[in-house]
């Protein structure tokens, strides 16, 4: 009997294991086997004439384009605010310090916020700004959102950092903002795998830019014109009833499914061979 | 004198570094305040035409005639993420603990990658994949047997697809805890002669139980939020779904499918803020909570 019940769930165990891998395996193989005959050059090189929702002709040059605008922008500026906290609460703080202790909860609690209250959230913050639906409101929705990712993988990096460093730095007469060098050196790796990370979040998330960066036909060309993203065009053009914009949508699937699996594997690598630098 | 200058400079700098990145820190935690105040001075408006009991326990939604019931939203939200949270917690502790207590470094190394990707894959394509294959399982294969006509969109659907979002975080958080557990418990229990199956039961979930259950909250609170994912697939009908098989309409989905109208009726955005506050709240209430259990146990555990 005991030995039934170690056999029985040692099975159930192993099939669920297999249940899981076969469901990432059976969502790739479907996007690849829609996505894959809806592609060809036009998709990436045009942007869709007659509007996205009814026209039957071009691509989704605006949706990339618009999307890579949104990533760097927000990558940017969500690095402006995230490296100083990091290093804040590694080399200013005190090894056991309750504000960084804080400040470390609240970053898991803000990656915990979906996508969608930060979408209401930046689209009250335009409201109060008097922004309209643009591509810098889309930009400051996904840096709110980014912003708890970027802390969260730069922070598990910068607490690995032996103190001896800080201290040996210290003793040779260094002020804390000179340590911020040392610092950043160590934590490059770290700083690679969060962008990337952070990326891969930022480019494939549509609530957070449903309400902020709207959605248009042209590629933006100035801040406060409204910018298509890769996930919203998706999201609109699956929901057409006009089959080669449906196309248009599974094309996009699979451009962002990519795009996202490349990231994944970048970080995972840099994650991995990059750490030369640490001691 | 130069000498001087400059010491002072550089101990000018390093105050004015300091400062500056303690407001960025302060601000960082403010954020959550900044948040939920702003939504919440949004939603004023409607919690002063209506009690927000009221509000929550009333079932029709017409916006045009200022009727605001967020019952039917709640009841879908809680479907979806009820399916959600059954299918996946069962497959999630068998695989997390094969992967922790039986599986080989070499599969290990093959696994986890796969769950990384998998934990990348954007919502929209998730949503994708559900339209593609889930809602036409569910309607051609799987409602046949048990009632007369679905269309497939339904918050099965919308539960599956949930459920195989939130697998990624559910196991990562399970093998972590499972490794947080002193390796003598094990050998003491295995030494007594119990089997390793034996083991697990009555020792080591045992021992995580309160790790499990912090997990379980912290994913219950992902599948809250999910949006665009849910809405693509579970029919998005304002009434309360009676089985698994019909249509709901989550709250996020509710938030995202009106963006476009809400101004023009008068308390309309007021209503789509109270239900991103609603959201807000309680993710963060649950988020708070497991995140506090987990560092514990990590504490605990580790140090």
């Amino acid at each position: 009997m005991r030995k039934f019940e170690e056999q029985l769930f040692k099975i159930l165990m192993i099939l669920a294991t297999l249940v899981i891998l076969s469901s990432l395996f059976l969502i790739l193989f479907s996007i690849v086997k829609r996505g894959l005959p809806a592609m060809n050059w036009d998709m990436i090189t045009k942007i869709p004439s007659g509007g996205f929702y009814i026209g039957k002709e071009g691509g989704l040059l605006n949706a990339i384009v618009g999307s890579i605008f949104i990533v760097i922008g927000s990558t940017f500026l969500g690095l402006l605010v995230s490296i100083p906290i990091v290093i804040y609460c590694n080399v200013y703080l005190p090894e056991k310090s309750i504000l960084a202790d804080i400040t470390r909860l609240a970053s898991d609690v803000l990656f915990g916020i979906p996508s969608i209250v930060y979408g209401a959230f930046g689209f009250t913050l335009m409201v109060f700004l008097g922004l309209k639906t643009s591509l810098l409101g889309g930009i400051i929705a996904v840096t709110f959102l980014i912003i708890p990712i970027l802390i969260r993988s730069m922070d598990e990096v910068a607490r690995l950092i032996p103190k001896d460093l800080k201290e040996a730095t210290l003793s040779l007469g260094a002020t804390r903002y000179e340590i911020i060098r040392v610092m950043l050196k160590q934590i490059s790796p770290g700083i690679t795998t969060a962008i990337l990370l952070s990326i891969g979040r930022a480019i494939g998330d549509a609530a957070s830019v449903l309400f902020t960066a709207g959605y248009t036909d042209s590629i933006p060309i100035s801040l406060s014109q409204p910018a298509a993203t890769l996930p919203l065009a998706i999201f609109f053009q699956l929901s057409s009833p006009i089959q080669a914009v449906q196309e248009r949508a599974y094309a996009a699937a699979l451009i962002l499914t990519l795009i996202v699996l490349v990231l994944s594997l970048l970080a995972r690598f840099y994650s991995r061979k990059f750490s030369k630098n640490k001691i | 004198m130069a000498l001087i200058i400059n010491t002072q400079l550089r101990v000018l700098k390093d105050k004015l570094a300091q400062n500056i990145m303690r407001i960025l820190t302060i601000f960082s935690i403010l954020l959550v305040l900044i948040i939920g105040l702003s939504l919440y001075f949004k939603s004023v408006p409607i919690l002063q035409h209506h009690s927000l009991w009221s509000l929550l326990s009333e079932s029709s939604w017409r916006p045009f005639k200022g009727e605001f019931g967020f019952f039917p939203f709640i009841m879908g939200t809680l479907w979806v993420t009820g399916i959600a949270i059954v299918i996946a917690t069962p497959l999630c502790l068998l695989a997390a603990i094969f992967l922790s207590e039986y599986a080989h470094p070499y599969m290990k190394r093959f696994v986890f990658p796969m769950i990384d990707i998998l934990a990348g894959i954007p919502p929209v394509v998730y949503g994708v994949w559900g339209v593609l294959i889930v809602v036409p399982f569910i309607s051609d294969k799987l409602a046949p047997h048990f009632v007369e006509y679905s269309a497939g969109y339904s918050v099965l659907a919308g539960g599956i697809v949930l459920a195989i979002m939130i697998i990624p975080l559910l196991i990562s958080i399970l093998v972590e805890i499972f490794a947080a557990i002193p390796k003598e418990l094990r050998d003491a229990s295995l030494s007594l002669g119990a089997t390793n199956w034996q083991t697990i039961k009555f020792v080591i979930l045992r021992k995580s139980l309160p790790g499990i259950i912090a997990a379980l909250v912290l994913a219950i609170s992902r599948a809250f939020g999910e949006t665009i994912a849910v809405l693509m697939v579970c029919g998005n009908i304002p009434e309360a779904p009676k089985s698994i098989f019909s249509p709901g309409y989550p709250l996020p989905a509710l938030i995202a499918n009106n963006y476009g109208e809400m101004l023009s009726i008068p308390l309309y955005d007021s209503a789509l803020m109270l239900a991103a506050l609603i959201l807000f709240v309680i993710i963060l209430l649950f988020n708070t909570i497991s995140r506090l259990i987990l560092k514990r146990i990590e504490r605990k555990f580790v140090l």
